[in-house]
């Protein structure tokens, strides 16, 4: 309860702090994990800008958990771009106060997401399981790991490609659906509050069989710590996640950044920051970049919410909200 | 009573005035903006939020689990307290200044420190966990029978990620609270009273029991009271330990943030409502508990 209010205050008297410069400055308001990116993408950007424009720019950042950000961008943290990894976090700015247009999908190519990530298996070294697809996560003995469905969009992804899959398996019986969540579910042991706490738990206190997270978080898990402790498995099919990213409209009027604001995410669609994107193993749209980093990229069969769940506000309204499909689930372990 | 007593503070209506102003800037200012939000559901509406399943498994593990961890750290506490004040010992310092700890500490790295000690790989939750395989295995060695060896592997306690280890993080926030009520009454007692109870011949566990507990008691029910009250707002250490599964080691906090996460200000303004009046309610019995112990100590004297 003291968590969220004190997080936006800092945020907003670090913002104040900040000394007034008459230089042209951007506020990135982003989601938990993307920090690494954004480090890399920002000096680019300013690059080219420079290169461009022949006047400087500044790149702000402030990142945290993808629906208290909307909610601090909501409540008057005057970012000029939200970028974010699941798009209820951006309807949520069109329904509260105008602050993005409706059209926010259309700005920009590829739905206004420059990069796309899967979920994927992180298992101990040799899968000592044998977990392969979803079906065996749900096993008896096996011990899944994944974040809080309701205050993580990992976890919010996981619980939807868990969903998906077995709706696809079982010629779209909602209820052959429900059975299997239901079993996977029981299999968790620990549910964190963010994608970043799941795999401490996996990865530092040893617990369970298999962390189930975004392609990108595992490629980094492997990068810290070596690949000698763990083995990424990719299911035959599995949800595709998409990073969605818009102009705060209301914001950008009233500063006159607007110019700015659309280049810098325009940057993010451009060969360049595709790079980037696929360096931090993020699946970039550009298919030059994709085959370049192919091997890091292997093609995997999969389904979006849109394409096969029916949109956000439909998956919202079912699965996530008080007494939905979710809720039913976990009251009945 | 004839004379008006002269105070070192500007008069009575003064000073009432400035404690109505900064109790509702403070307090009740916040408080009511919470039940005014709370106010746009319907009864109805209200009561399907708060009385959800996993609501309501919220309140039990929050309340009961700060109530038990109130009530253990009022054992240790006065203990630790007792200890302080009474003996001298080497350290004594340091370990006055050690139960303050609690206070300074960021929550966050007091549940981090605590599941990184207590989990199944942990400096104490190795122990905790699997003493039964050892035992077994000792057991074997010294010829006993397998069914019995296969009987004591089954003995270990889960602390991290269950409702135990909240607990254990209740405890360890709250333990400050009693000792520092307790200390300054403590040492203000005279041993002299004491020594009397024992020269009319009151054995140990009579004088403590009738001539120390019911001195006391009033400040160990306020550090009581405090400790649970920090116990059951508590967020930070408590997430990273409770493992929060739904109907077994969510805490009600934790409710309230999942709400507010998923954009419901009004049902996060609900429950958190709910909590108030509950916290409220209790410390409100607890301080008339206290009131009740006082006036009979004085009446006793």
């Amino acid at each position: 309860m003291r968590a969220l209010p004190f997080s936006t205050l800092l945020t907003v008297l670090t913002l104040l702090a900040l000394p007034v410069r008459a230089e042209l400055s951007l506020l990135n308001v982003s989601y938990d994990v993307s920090r690494e990116l954004y480090k890399d993408i920002n000096p680019a950007f300013v690059a080219e800008w420079q290169a461009k424009k022949r006047e400087g720019i500044t790149l702000n950042q402030s990142h945290g958990g993808s629906s208290k950000q909307a909610l601090s961008v909501a409540a008057g943290l005057e970012a000029d771009v939200v970028t974010m990894n699941q798009s209820p976090d951006i309807d949520i700015l069109v329904e509260r106060g105008a602050l993005v247009a409706a059209d926010w999908q259309r700005r920009f190519p590829h739905e206004s997401a420059p990069y796309t990530t899967v979920s994927v298996f992180l298992v101990r070294r040799g899968n000592p399981k044998g977990l392969k697809d979803w079906s065996d996560l749900a096993r008896p003995g096996v011990s899944v790991i994944v974040p809080n469905p309701k205050t993580s969009g990992n976890g919010r992804y996981t619980y939807l490609a868990a969903w998906g899959q077995a709706l696809q398996k079982h010629g779209g019986n909602a209820a052959e659906a429900r059975k299997f969540v239901a079993a996977l579910f029981k299999n968790v042991p620990v549910l964190d509050g963010g994608g970043r706490g799941a795999t401490t738990t996996f990865t530092q206190r040893d617990i369970g069989d298999v962390l189930v997270t975004f392609e990108n978080e595992a490629a980094l898990i492997a990068d810290e710590l070596g690949n000698a402790a763990f083995e990424v498995v990719y299911p035959p099919l599995t949800i595709e996640a998409a990073a969605p990213v818009a102009v705060v409209d209301k914001v950008v009027d009233k500063r006159g950044t607007r110019e700015a604001a659309t280049a810098y995410l325009n940057f993010l669609f451009s060969p360049a920051g595709q790079q980037i994107i696929a360096r931090h193993h993020f699946r970039p749209r550009d298919p030059a970049a994709l085959k370049q980093y192919a091997a890091r990229f292997p093609p995997v069969r999969t389904f979006t919410v849109e394409n096969a769940l029916g949109g956000w506000a439909n998956v919202q309204k079912t699965h996530f909200a008080d007494g939905g499909i979710y809720d039913q689930i976990v009251e009945q372990r | 009573m004839a004379r008006r007593y002269k105070n070192v503070l500007p008069g009575f209506p003064l000073t009432l005035g400035y404690t109505l102003v900064y109790l509702s800037l403070v307090i009740l200012i916040p408080l009511t903006a919470v039940f005014i939000k709370a106010a746009d559901l319907s009864p109805s509406q209200f009561w399907a939020v708060v009385s959800a399943p996993r609501v309501v498994a919220s309140y039990k593990v929050s309340f009961g689990l700060s109530l038990a961890a109130a009530a253990i750290n009022s054992v240790f506490g006065l203990m630790l307290a007792w200890s302080l004040v009474r003996y001298s010992f080497p350290g004594k310092k340091l370990i006055d200044a050690l139960v303050d700890l609690p206070f300074a500490l960021p929550t966050a790295v007091a549940g981090i420190a605590l599941t990184a000690l207590y989990a199944g790989n942990g400096w104490l939750g190795r122990f905790l966990e699997t003493p039964g395989v050892k035992l077994a295995a000792l057991w074997l060695r010294l010829g006993g029978s397998a069914e019995t060896a296969e009987y004591l592997a089954g003995f270990g306690v889960k602390v991290a990620y269950t409702p135990l280890g909240i607990l254990v993080a209740l405890i360890f926030i709250g333990l400050p609270f009693v000792v520092r009520t307790v200390q300054p009454i403590l040492e203000d007692l005279d041993t002299e009273l004491e020594e009397a109870a024992a020269s009319l011949g009151a054995r140990r566990w009579q004088t403590f029991r009738h001539v120390l507990l019911p001195i006391l008691l009033p400040a160990l029910l306020t550090g009581f009271a405090l400790a649970f009250a920090r116990a059951v707002g508590e967020y930070g250490s408590v997430i990273f330990i409770a493992g929060n599964i739904p109907m077994v080691s969510e805490i009600t906090p934790l409710m309230i943030i999942t709400k507010l996460e998923q954009y419901d200000y009004v049902g996060a303004t609900a429950v958190a409502a709910v909590m108030l009046l509950l916290s409220f309610v209790l410390l409100l019995l607890v301080n008339i508990l206290q009131a009740w112990t006082s006036r009979r100590i004085r009446r006793g004297r």
